[in-house]
């Protein structure tokens, strides 16, 4: 990249509103609460800690991110059990044991009984976490670990020296160190208490459903097709049901869906008969459907007229 | 930096403010406002409230804590959304009756009385057959004293679960590559050994919702002192006590002595007197903690005597909900001990349906039982236990039918029938 271009980018983040604009140019809607957590971030080179109900945009944040300073984006999808191998590298033992028998026979055949060095760089398997310190080196990569409230504490205590470092240190080639800090975006849909220690290290914050007027923007920009008037009893609709009782509230992606959904099969208003069809792109329990579909559904309708 | 800004003062006092509202403030985090203040236009009174916002507040819990406290310190309004602030059930206006369970404990601790020493005629870890068997609800409160005692030494280990996490084995597990290799290449390439590998095994989390409204009154105290030393023990125990209202008493029972644990537990409980709203309860609790809590396999202990003054309907609704989150929900009812029991309260029967044991509490003997059970839970999912036959002495059950009851051996001596 060359100096003016790098300039540009970087003039980006210049201050919390010149990142939110840049976020909106990307249809990514942030409050001025989650801009300067972002920007304070990036400035203070401390990873960014997500949290909030799913469906919210937690993790979209990362992509748009990358988009934003041009650059990569690596994604490390954190589950139980998740483990140094998977999540940053591992030794391609099956090529090894290849290579360990074909010595072998190269031995029994009179040759060189030395083992040559299983442990280099071509027997190598670089994880998501490896990757970002090597991406690293010409320019900071957007590194995304996702829903870390699923791994467990072990893995915890790793990405905490991880996330403080930055390096990684393999016994067998040495101390592999980034020559630019990622950007950190992690995320947790709080099913568990994160780690203190962890949580220390970044600055948080809680993604809560986006108001009427944020709503509203996203869906003109994502459903340009759909109507004003329609538009506006789509979004209050859905704002309206997160009030309810259910299982699972339907997030943004849903009243995205719901919206393009409906700017195919609705006329010129929204009819009750109309909602009860699409419900399903709301909602996506059996019970919650069960309890809107109908009498509530109709009453809901009105209510956000 | 600060001094530039003339902040430095404010910046170490509403760090100190926050921490003595029960934020987790410390000095890193007061560091870390700090370095952003540098960042930021430092006459812009919303910049420095986002900031300090992103630096020193760590749970959502706690924004409206923090919003107030910006307001006190920096000035100006309160900067929050104009979001209701979260009501203590301290303030709510309504009159309140205190269960007389609550107003027992409050006054305790008042009287700041210490526990009595109930001279013991025998070994302490081994109360009389009597007492083994004796309800609660009958014992003198020298006997409840013995009886408490003899509680500390339960064991409550629940059944351990696979994870996903592999750890070094002997001589069981799938084989473990990465060692193979890197031992055979430390030989020269022979490969001498297999090394093994297995999933580790965990603790499950252990929820327990505890009913302690008037009719379970002559039990809840003693329960509450079972509860406090099972979480002294066992790691990961979250703790709601409900009877009109769930609140949560898992802080308090962590303190370690236990008259100290049950007084701050008391002067959280507040609870309108009059029935018991199990239904809204498990809503509750499903709305606000079962995301958190019931991840990893938890399995749930519910104590209540059923009685339920709200719809039925809806508390089977609730409990399938809970069914489904849960790995195995334990429902404890006093009751059971009295012979000729057989749960045709409303909001019983309905519950029984997803529940997978269904177990006394009556008597010393009842929670041994339990620890027991605990200890043998199936790994699967709604798996009976081993080695019972699964069909109830009394009848009028098996229509009704819980996947497993359980009824004590000897008849309770009182003699008492039924319902109360």
């Amino acid at each position: 990249m060359t100096e003016p271009a790098r300039r540009a980018v970087a003039a980006r983040a210049a201050s919390p509103q010149a990142l939110a604009v840049e976020l909106a140019a990307r249809d990514y809607i942030v409050d001025d609460a989650l801009a300067m957590t972002v920007y304070l971030a990036l400035r203070m080179q401390r990873p960014v800690f997500l949290e909030g109900a799913p469906g919210v945009g937690k993790t979209l944040l990362a992509s748009v991110l990358a988009d934003l300073f041009e650059t990569r984006l690596i994604r490390l999808s954190c589950y139980e059990g998740l483990d140094l191998a998977q999540a940053a590298y591992e030794w391609n033992y099956q090529r090894q044991l290849l290579a360990l028998q074909a010595h072998g026979r190269r031995v029994a055949a009179g040759g060189e009984p030395e083992v040559d060095d299983l442990y280099r760089e071509a027997f190598l398997m670089r994880r998501p976490l490896l990757q970002a310190i090597d991406a690293a080196a010409d320019r900071a990569p957007v590194l995304l670990i996702d829903e870390i409230d699923r791994a467990d504490e072990e893995f915890e205590s790793f990405l905490l020296e991880l996330l403080g470092e930055f390096q990684i240190t393999i016994p067998e080639l040495g101390t592999l160190v980034a020559r630019h800090r990622p950007i950190v975006v992690l995320t947790s849909n709080r099913t568990r208490d994160v780690h203190d220690a962890l949580k220390r290290r970044c600055l948080y914050h809680w993604i809560d459903y986006p108001t009427l007027a944020t709503e509203l923007e996203i869906v003109r920009r994502k459903v340009p097709a759909l109507a004003d008037q329609l538009r506006r009893r789509v979004v209050a609709f859905v704002q309206r049901l997160r009030r309810e009782d259910l299982s699972k509230l339907p997030g943004v992606a849903e009243t995205v869906d719901w919206a393009e959904a409906i700017s195919y099969v609705a006329g010129a208003a929204l009819e009750p008969a109309t909602v009860d069809a699409t419900l399903g792109l709301l909602l996506k329990y059996h019970d919650d459907i069960e309890r809107v579909r109908g009498p509530l559904a109709a009453q809901l309708l009105a209510e956000s007229a | 930096m600060t001094a530039r800004l003339g902040l430095g003062h404010d910046v170490v006092g509403f760090a100190r403010a926050l921490r003595a509202a029960g934020l987790p403030v410390g000095v890193s985090e007061s560091e870390s406002f700090a370095q952003a203040l540098a960042w930021i236009d430092p006459l812009d009174r919303r910049a420095i409230y986002l900031a300090a916002r992103a630096t020193l507040v760590r749970r959502r819990e706690d924004i409206a804590v923090f919003d107030e406290l910006f307001a006190a310190f920096f000035g100006g309004p309160s900067p929050g959304r104009g979001q209701p602030a979260p009501v203590a059930p301290r303030h709510d206006p309504h009159p309140v009756a205190r269960t007389a369970l609550v107003s027992y404990m409050a006054e305790r601790a008042e009287a700041g009385v210490r526990e009595l020493d109930v001279p013991e005629h025998h070994k302490v870890a081994s109360p009389n057959e009597q007492l083994q068997r004796k309800d609660f609800a009958e014992c003198t409160p020298a006997e409840l004293e013995a009886i408490a005692r003899a509680m500390r030494e339960l064991r409550l280990d629940l059944t351990l679960r696979r994870s996903r996490r592999l750890i070094r084995a002997r001589r069981t597990g799938r084989l473990d590559l990465p060692r193979i290799v890197r031992e055979a290449a430390r030989r020269g390439g022979a490969v001498l050994a297999l090394a093994r590998r297995r999933p580790k095994l965990r603790r499950r989390p252990l929820v327990v919702l505890a009913d302690i409204s008037g009719s379970m009154e002559l039990y809840a105290r003693i329960l509450l002192q079972f509860l406090h030393g099972v979480t002294q023990r066992h790691a990961r125990t979250e703790t709601f006590v409900f009877g009109t209202r769930l609140t949560r008493i898992t802080g308090q029972l962590q303190i370690r002595r236990v008259d100290a644990a049950l007084a701050h537990a008391a002067r959280e409980i507040v609870d309108f007197a009059g029935g018991t709203r199990i239904g809204e309860c498990l809503h509750a609790f499903d709305r606000l903690h079962a995301r958190r809590v019931l991840g990893r396999g938890a399995v749930v202990l519910i104590i209540s005597d059923g009685w339920d003054t709200g719809e039925p309907a809806r508390l089977a609704a609730e409990m399938r909900r809970l069914a489904q989150r849960a790995h195995r929900i334990v429902w404890l009812n006093p009751l059971l001990g009295r012979a000729g029991y057989a749960p045709e309260v409303r909001g019983m029967a309905a519950a029984l349906a997803h529940v997978d044991d269904f177990l006394p509490v009556h008597d010393l003997h009842s929670l041994h039982e339990l620890a027991g059970r605990l200890a043998r839970i199936p790994r699967r999912k709604g798996a009976v236990h081993p080695g019972r036959s699964g069909v109830p002495v009394a009848s009028g059950l098996a229509a009704v039918g819980p996947r497993e009851v359980s009824y004590p051996r000897a008849p309770s001596q009182s003699g008492r029938r039924g319902q109360p």
